[in-house]
């Protein structure tokens, strides 16, 4: 094009947006040292072990694995309340599959399989009957837990030991090469892979696109409904995923009433983190980090032996609002010119 | 430049005087020296660019800001609001674009809301209906149901009972900003009424708006800003619109609507009797290579309904759309797939994800399965340099830009598309003259290049500026369209409001 429009462009040498999007990171990362710092200082004996270190990073699995599905849903405008549910149907699921005779890769994948179901359903609700995902998960948040109960017949169900309860538990002292337990390096694995797909596939942006603007991706081509279908799948498999480590960290017990209110987890992992629950913005690092921050404050209020589960859940929800408010601050100046 | 004029004789104290206002944030000087002077009972049009500081100037008036410099005087005495409280209990209202209105509440409760006379902790019910309804009257609308619920009343009827507020509290001075951009023809004379009504009570009133033409209609005496100085003014009524043009730009706009000799090819678009759920009603149109043609009629017509429609965004009732050869099932991946892309009128809510980048947005229609972040970037400021987009960087989000930048990102999104057929709906809405006129020199590169464009839009003489041919939409039928030399905006206004079938 020969177009003459010249107007005058200015572009100052360090790009604000980069320093937005660090100080977006920053502040959970922020927040996570300041909580290890205090502990590390109230408790230093306790506290700052490798022992201990490995149980934080044990407990944070199961609700950063869902998390990561939570944080797509989110930034794409949804909510999935019924992912505790979710979780706890797998178990029941995985143990089943293993009480007739199955494999355990073939009884934890069934599992996994399970939850993406839950997904589908989800999902389908969404686009079809136009509700919003909020009312769909949260029937589905009751309704998932009682099928679990129904299937696992009101009861526990324990079942013959295999490699899967491995898989998050404390390394034996022969296996302390590995460094952290299989089941958090697979959560960093499974990030990379979530982050990846955020970023760099066009899913990713579509999910960005719709939780931004659903008008705009509709005007653009996205196909908004079969895209939220996937959405919820993609993401459920992730509570599938989680619902193994579940299994795994119960010590192949298949538990229907297990995770129970782990939704308000994965989702304040999700917010500390940094994402909208307006959609449209999030990321899968501050994510982990928000799920990190919450197990460290709940380890951390054990080891003091002046705090107590009441204490916890305060410092919990203090740090929640706290984010969000750091996140609007942040908000306020990137707008202020 | 007709500065002389500007200071006009006013016998008593000037209603509203401001002068040397300066305002600075951070390293950008947002205000440099900004003198205005109105009297009681005079209309005045603040007119300038985007970014000419009009915004910043009327946020100084309303408390928003601190002026850094520069003073103010309302009827003689100093006046230095703190917030836009103390400005409104002093009589200075802004009535913005985006109405600042509960929906659910009543009219009578969105008139005295947070300054209910009470009782203690009890309403005085009887005492807010008597104000509002003399507020309402003194408008003239005694008809509007005080107690129906604010979001049932249509936008223009909610205009004013935002302006009924404004009347309620006292105010000497009233700003109005943008306020026809969401109101049809009629809306706006009733509009203009009320101004001039609410001018012979003695009322200042500063109007600040896109459309020339109707801030020359309605106002007494105008200022220009540009780049955050009052550049001019004087008598509207003496002043003609190119002169003002020039001192908003700052050159002279000998050419505002270019037409180069551009030739019709091929049809690359055929609408047959089109109807949709109840608009349209029923449309046939026809588009070649290298033709922009120009839909008219008044809002409600169903222009954008038909752009939806051929657009595949809105569901097709009967009749047909050919895009080249393809007819068939429509679909906005499909449209895109035919090189066929639609700009919405409505920028904020359909046109842009205005929380994202501009290069997501720019992306959007054209993502393989594999994003590279780094090629988005490259690209997206290939565009950026092209439309001289004012933005730091492809990662900024659009909602930090202009009006006039997010419009040049909405149609960059076409344009990297490589689209063959654009429909653009009301392409200039709400953008201040440089970047309409760029736009205008772009419709008619792109034409010259064998594009076609199919362009709705409520301002006539831009239609009668830019386009080839021009049809008009009335009630929902667009029959024929017809050279752009063989009519003028009286026989267009004529067929929009349907009396060319009663002659």
């Amino acid at each position: 094009m020969t177009t003459t429009l010249s107007q005058k462009e200015t572009r100052p040498g360090t790009s604000s947006e980069d320093f937005s999007a660090f100080l977006g990171t920053l502040g959970p990362i922020m927040g996570l040292f300041l909580v290890v710092a205090a502990f590390a200082v109230l408790e230093p004996r306790t506290f700052l072990t490798l022992d201990n270190l490995q149980i934080i990073l044990l407990n944070t699995a199961v609700v950063g694995t869902a998390a990561l599905g939570a944080t797509v849903i989110i930034i794409a405008g949804g909510i999935d309340l019924s992912v505790g549910s979710n979780i706890a149907l797998c178990t029941v699921v995985i143990a089943l599959c293993r009480l007739h005779g199955l494999s355990p890769a073939v009884a934890a994948i069934l599992g996994i399989v399970a939850g993406a179901c839950v997904g589908l359903l989800i999902g389908t609700l969404v686009t079809w009957l136009n509700i919003s995902s909020f009312i769909v998960t949260l029937g589905l948040w009751g309704a998932v837990r009682g099928l679990a109960k129904r299937l696992a017949g009101g009861s526990e169900i324990s079942t013959p030991p295999s490699w899967i309860s491995h898989l998050l538990q404390m390394l034996p002292p022969g296996q302390r090469w590995m460094l952290m337990p299989p089941g958090v390096w697979l959560l960093v694995v499974l990030s990379l892979f979530v982050a990846g797909v955020l970023r760099y596939t066009r899913f990713g942006r579509h999910v960005f696109a719709i939780g931004s603007n659903e008008q705009t991706a509709r005007l653009c081509g996205v196909p908004v409904a079969r895209t939220k279908v996937m959405i919820f799948v993609f993401a459920t498999v992730f509570a599938g995923i989680a619902g193994v480590l579940q299994f795994s960290y119960l010590n192949n017990l298949g538990d229907p009433t297990t995770a129970n209110g782990y939704e308000l987890n994965v989702i304040a992992a999700v917010v500390i983190g940094g994402a909208s629950l307006s959609g449209g913005k999030g990321n899968i690092f501050g994510t982990l980090v928000g799920a990190l921050l919450m197990t460290v404050v709940g380890n951390g209020c054990s080891k003091v032996p002046r705090l107590t589960n009441a204490d916890q859940d305060i410092v919990t929800g203090a740090i929640i609002v706290a984010a969000a408010a750091f996140d609007q601050f942040r908000q306020s100046r990137a707008t202020a010119k | 430049m007709v500065l002389s004029s500007f200071t006009t004789d006013m016998k008593e104290s000037p209603r509203l005087r401001m002068e040397g206002v300066r305002k600075r944030f951070g390293a950008t000087v947002a205000l440099d020296g900004v003198d205005l002077r109105m009297g009681s009972g005079e209309v005045l049009a603040l007119v300038g660019e985007n970014g000419a500081g009009k915004s910043t100037l009327m946020k100084v008036l309303s408390g928003a800001h601190a002026p850094d410099e520069g003073k103010m005087w309302l009827d003689g005495e100093e006046y230095q609001p703190r917030d836009p409280l103390e400005a409104r209990r002093r009589g200075v209202a802004m009535i913005y674009q985006e109405l600042s209105l509960a929906k659910d509440l009543s009219v009578t409760e969105n008139i005295l809301l947070g300054m209910e006379p009470v009782w203690g902790p009890l309403l005085r019910r009887t005492e807010m209906k008597r104000r509002a309804a003399d507020a309402m009257s003194q408008l003239g609308r005694s008809d509007i149901d005080p107690n129906i619920s604010l979001g049932k009343l249509s936008l223009a009827e909610q205009q004013l009972v935002e302006i009924g507020r404004a009347i309620c509290v006292g105010c000497r001075v009233l700003v109005l900003d943008e306020p026809t951009s969401s109101l049809t023809q009629t809306d706006i004379r009733h509009l203009f009424e009320q101004v001039k009504r609410l001018k012979a009570r003695g009322l200042a009133i500063i109007y600040i708006s896109h459309f020339l033409e109707e801030a020359r209609e309605i106002s007494d005496r105008f200022t220009v800003l540009r780049d955050g100085k009052s550049v001019g003014g004087g008598p509207t009524a003496s002043t003609a619109t190119s002169q003002i043009i020039s001192m908003m730009v700052g050159r002279s706009v000998d050419e505002l609507y270019p037409r180069s000799a551009r030739k019709a090819g091929e049809v690359v678009l055929e609408v047959k009797h089109l109807a949709g759920e109840s608009r349209p009603v029923d449309a046939s149109v026809s588009l070649h290579r290298g033709e922009v043609v120009g839909i008219a009629g008044l809002i409600g017509a169903g222009r954008t309904e038909l752009l939806r429609a051929i657009f595949g965004l809105d569901e097709i009732k009967s009749g047909e759309v050919r895009v080249a050869t393809y007819v068939g099932p429509a679909s906005p991946a499909r449209r895109w797939a035919e090189k066929m892309g639609l700009l919405s009128e409505d920028r904020k809510h359909e046109g842009l994800a205005v929380d994202l980048s501009i290069a997501d947005n720019l992306m959007m229609t054209q993502l393989g399965w594999l994003v590279n972040p780094t090629l988005q970037a490259k690209e997206s400021r290939r565009w950026i340099e092209k439309l001289g987009v004012k933005c730091r960087s492809p990662w900024q989000v659009v909602s930090d830009l202009s009006g006039g930048n997010q419009q040049k990102i909405a149609i960059a999104r076409l344009l990297h598309h490589d689209v063959d057929v654009f429909l653009l709906d009301e392409p200039t809405r709400g953008i201040d003259v440089g970047s309409k006129a760029q736009i205008y020199r772009l419709i008619d590169e792109l034409a010259c290049r064998g594009k076609a464009i199919l362009m709705v839009s409520s301002y006539l003489p831009e239609l009668l500026g830019v386009c080839d041919r021009i049809a008009v939409m009335c009630k929902g039928r667009l029959v024929r369209s017809v050279a752009v030399d063989q009519t003028d905006e009286h026989r267009i206004m004529l067929e929009a409001t349907g009396a060319m079938e009663m002659a």
